[in-house]
């Protein structure tokens, strides 16, 4: 009972904070200062037309490598956990003695057995159930003969031949997204996810497609630190009050691709960052305790 | 006037969606439902003229998140039943 008072009293509180907001909001009918400041800015000082990118990439660069990093942390949590539960599935195998295939093999033996009892003694009412134990054997034997993956099925015809047909554009849309993202809406962190969802279709309809961890880390790392050496050249070239300030490189022509100074060039490192952390992190998912 | 009624329309799906996410028992149609969630969201974000949002929220929202909940579903899944065995 008090139990649903406290409840019924914390919903009462959210919702009445929740009208006092609605009832004060009103939308704004003119930029505030900093915001009209940020809109002449970005066409008159950086020479972009998407006043989005010049916020996150120029005016609140910092707030962007601190973003670019907290991701980085959390993919190197995920793979450090799934590591970790790889390491100990091995030692597990290891003290039982034997190769990695004995503990699964022995269940398959023993879903055979099960077969043949339940097969004797009460043929109709189990035939289903140890038909079906049957066939989870017989699955469990071929993957095991023919290759050491736990349990991984073929992707279906269809998904095989739209991700041939998709997988490329997909890409090619993400590398738009981020090499103009000074240009047109979106930038490094849609466009690198875009391609990580490309990466992730490849490795949903192909059994055999292999991610090279060593690759993606080597990508991931030099964009990273490419990243902030881009920042670091704008407080050597321009002076202490300008880390991260793009222009240093040529204003360019406005609304051509290499335009803006530094921040195509930034983005786009952002965006192979973020592609290659997202496809590590759906690597590392997808591969979790399979090849051991 | 379109425009309201389509935002109130999604939002009305958007609740929906989320009702049933908590009610539905089977967890693959929560988890569907969510992405509906967020698909409508970003669907809001770009008629509120928001396409850096709208695009992050579809991207990751609806693909990607959905996508990792399926593949956490799946090795649940998978530990249960060598459990079982």
């Amino acid at each position: 009972m008090i139990k649903y008072l406290l409840v019924f009293a914390a919903i009462l509180g959210m919702g009445w904070i929740l009208w006092q907001l609605g009832v004060e909001f009103q939308t704004a009918q003119e930029l505030n200062p900093l915001a009209s400041e940020y809109v002449r800015g970005s066409t008159s000082d950086l020479n972009m037309p998407n006043a989005v990118t010049a916020v996150v990439v120029s005016y609140r660069g910092l707030d962007t490598l601190g973003e670019v990093t907290v991701l980085f942390l959390a993919t190197a949590g995920i793979g450090f956990l799934l590591k970790r539960k790889k390491r100990s599935a091995g030692l597990e195998i290891d003290d039982a003695d034997g190769a990695a295939n004995v503990p699964v093999c022995d269940e398959s033996a023993l879903a055979g057995l099960e077969f043949d009892a339940t097969g004797t003694t009460d043929p109709q009412n189990n035939l289903s159930n140890s038909l079906s134990s049957l066939s989870n054997s017989v699955v469990k034997n071929e993957t095991l003969s023919s290759s050491a993956v736990k349990t991984r099925t073929e992707g279906s015809e269809i998904l095989k031949t739209g991700s041939n047909l998709l997988v490329p554009m997909i890409v090619v849309l993400g590398i738009y997204i981020f090499t103009h993202g000074h240009l047109s809406p979106g930038g490094g962190f849609q466009g690198g996810v875009v391609i990580a969802s490309g990466i992730l279709m490849l490795i949903m309809a192909e059994v055999r497609f292999h991610l090279s961890h060593l690759l993606l880390h080597i990508s991931e790392s030099l964009s990273g630190l490419a990243y902030v050496a881009m920042g670091l050249a704008g407080l050597i070239l321009l002076g202490v009050h300008h880390f991260l300030d793009p222009r240093y490189l040529l204003a360019g022509k406005f609304l051509a691709l290499f335009s803006a100074g530094a921040v195509p060039v930034i983005y786009s490192l952002i965006g192979i960052k973020v592609g290659s952390e997202l496809a590590s992190v759906l690597a590392s998912i997808q591969h979790e305790g399979e090849d051991l | 006037m379109f425009e309201t009624i389509t935002l109130i329309f999604l939002g009305l799906i958007s609740v929906a969606a989320a009702i049933f996410a908590i009610y539905t028992k089977r967890v693959v149609s929560a988890v569907i439902a969510s992405g509906v969630i967020s698909l409508s969201a970003s669907i809001m974000f770009l008629l509120a003229a928001a396409p850096d949002v709208a695009m992050t929220e579809a991207t990751i929202g609806a693909g990607l998140t959905t996508v990792i909940f399926l593949y956490a579903l799946k090795h649940i899944r998978a530990s249960r039943e060598g459990k079982d065995d």
